[in-house]
């Protein structure tokens, strides 16, 4: 399971190479209607404090009682990361003071979690894979949240969130690199979200991870880590690796001392800094939580869950490449979120070809929704008009050059491509004697150009761009091409 | 196990709980008495013996995922020493 140091994965300094080591600590938040304990509902953005019952603001005498639907969702997620079930588990108190933790505990699980080992395989994108090893994922309840930008003085504090069932996901230190971490991050985003458990909402704090960095030389004894707290980017994760491993070696070739520490990272200078409070607070005395009975539950629980458990993206990622012969970066890109994967295979259904569909997704879908900035589930162009388009073009209706253009059509008039491309004239020309007219044209009102391409073929293309300016790009490029080649007397190249 | 009085100091503090000196020196023969009185239990052979952690045979009942509580924001701020609108107010706590 341990990945061997790879040489490119190695930050090479003038004393010598050295090697990140780097874990993480996801804290995902379950999808439930009611809270871990409480039955008070989870929505996020309610009016502050009107989603908190008496259990979750810990008045005196409330008892917890837990949720059966989140202990189901840790298992479903458990079996999502090929991890142990435990079937067997204990919550214990996490004992510390914050204002937006009512109870001075956090309920969590300690040295009995309900999942134990597992693994989640990462595909780079230079083709290799490499293996996270899952160390262990627990139930816990998230904390209040402080505001602190509302009054000078003060803090203002709201308690919905305070109760809302959290999974926290830790890894083993296996991974080397920053996008080594960004995939990590991605592919347990993408699992979880498949799965149901979690919406992976980074922005929203849905998801959001504390990274482990520490450097060493390659293969050498581990080097101090520092922990970098609440990172919700996956862009600002690999940020705030580089910086803080970088930092780190600065350090150490100066002769310091790595100082184990919790830091953050500031996004507007790039930089990680220390976080001056809790530092010595750091014992959480733990101990079984009194009020609450082991959970337990049987293999047959266990089972009836992993009979119901969706396909997941890598099954997804292998059965597209078989069934559509899709290369395996291109799969793990559309796989990569539920959404993607949906509209292709709603494309191939539609007889679309597999490759085109992928291309057309993976270029210009996702390229339009990025530059747009919205949501790939809004995007105005659905799944059977980029088919149709598709079908369009491998039919010879329209020309590749049109179909670029007609999918922008569809964009901003929500039409349908085919009423689009009979209305607007977008049909290709295939009439010879059309296009033989302008080739005819072109030739007749560049004669500098027709004595230059005789001693320079290279300059071919430029006559096809011309012919096919005039035509508005509908001219079929390939019989430009062959009259052209006939009339200005050059060969196939 | 014996604790000494920065033990005391270190244990209340984390408590948050104010112990003078006087208090501090009682609270640490107490809690040392204490200890040894749990430490008798040492001396039972607890080899091949389950942890219990709680005295009833029973497992965790289990709550279904329906929303049944909440609603009442004015209530759960009421008795806080301060509020705004249905915030707490705290003195400010920025890390």
């Amino acid at each position: 399971m341990v990945n061997k140091p790879s040489s490119s994965n190695l930050i090479n300094s003038s004393t010598g190479d050295w090697e990140m080591v780097i874990g993480l600590e996801v804290h995902a938040q379950v999808t439930s209607k009611a809270k871990l304990f409480s039955g008070a509902a989870t929505d996020f953005g309610a009016d502050p404090n009107s989603q908190v019952s008496l259990v979750d603001a810990a008045m005196p005498g409330m008892l917890p009682v837990i949720n059966e639907e989140c202990v189901a969702q840790a298992v479903r997620t458990g079996l999502g990361l090929n991890a142990k079930i435990n079937l067997h588990s204990v919550f214990d108190r996490k004992n510390y003071f914050y204002p937006d933790l009512p109870q001075g505990y956090q309920i969590s699980q300690f040295s009995q979690p309900i999942v134990g080992e597992g693994e989640v395989v990462l595909d780079m994108e230079d083709g290799k894979s490499v293996t996270v090893g899952i160390e262990r994922l627990h139930l816990e309840q998230d904390a209040g949240k402080s505001l602190h930008d509302q009054d000078p003085k003060n803090s203002y504090v709201d308690l919905n969130r305070s109760g809302v069932a959290l999974m926290e996901i830790v890894s083993k230190p296996d991974i080397r690199s920053a996008p080594q971490a960004q995939a990590y991050v991605t592919k347990l985003r993408s699992i979880l979200r498949y799965l149901g458990t979690c919406n992976g909402d980074m922005e929203e704090g849905s998801l959001r991870a504390d990274v482990n960095v520490s450097v060493r030389r390659p293969g050498g004894p581990l080097g101090t880590r520092c922990e970098i707290k609440n990172m919700n980017s996956i862009r600002f994760i690999g940020q705030a690796i580089e910086y803080e491993a970088r930092r780190q070696i600065d350090i150490l070739e100066e002769g310091g001392e790595i100082i184990q520490q919790t830091r953050l990272f500031d996004t507007k200078t790039g930089e990680t800094r220390s976080m001056r409070s809790k530092e010595e607070a750091h014992d959480y005395r733990y101990f079984p939580d009194p009020d609450l009975l082991p959970v337990e539950f049987s293999q047959d629980f266990v089972d009836g869950l992993a009979n119901q458990l969706p396909e997941l993206p890598d099954q997804k990622k292998s059965r597209f490449m078989t069934d559509w012969k899709l290369a395996p970066y291109d799969a793990e890109l559309l796989v990569a979120e539920k959404e993607r994967a949906d509209y292709f295979e709603e494309m191939v259904g539609l007889d679309a070809d597999p490759k085109s569909s992928a291309n057309l997704i993976l270029n210009q879908h996702l390229g339009r929704v990025n530059k747009e900035g919205i949501e790939f589930e809004s995007a105005p162009v659905p799944a059977a008009a980029s088919a149709a388009i598709l079908k369009m073009t491998s039919e010879g209706v329209i020309s590749g050059k049109i179909a670029k253009e007609l999918y922008d059509l569809v964009w901003e008039t929500g039409d349908d491509p085919v009423k689009l491309v009979e209305e607007r004239g977008l049909k290709q020309v295939t009439d010879t004697g059309a296009i033989e007219k302008v080739v005819d044209e072109v030739i007749a009102a560049n004669p500098k150009q027709v004595e230059q391409v005789k001693a320079k073929p290279q300059t071919f293309g430029w006559f096809v761009g011309q012919v096919m300016q005039k035509t508005g790009g509908k001219a079929n490029p390939q019989s430009v091409n062959k009259l052209l080649r006939e009339k200005l007397e050059i060969g196939d190249n | 196990m014996k604790v000494d009085e920065s033990t005391v100091r270190n244990i209340a503090r984390l408590a948050r709980i104010k112990v003078d000196d006087t208090q501090a020196r009682t609270l640490e023969g107490e809690l040392n008495g204490i200890l040894q009185w749990v430490e008798q239990l040492n001396e039972v052979d607890t080899e091949g013996v389950e942890p219990m952690t709680c005295v009833t045979d029973m497992r965790a009942k289990m709550r279904k995922d329906e929303v049944t509580d909440g609603g009442y924001p004015e209530d759960i701020v009421k008795n806080a020493p301060e509020h705004t609108g249905t915030f707490f107010v705290v003195p400010k706590v920025v890390e």
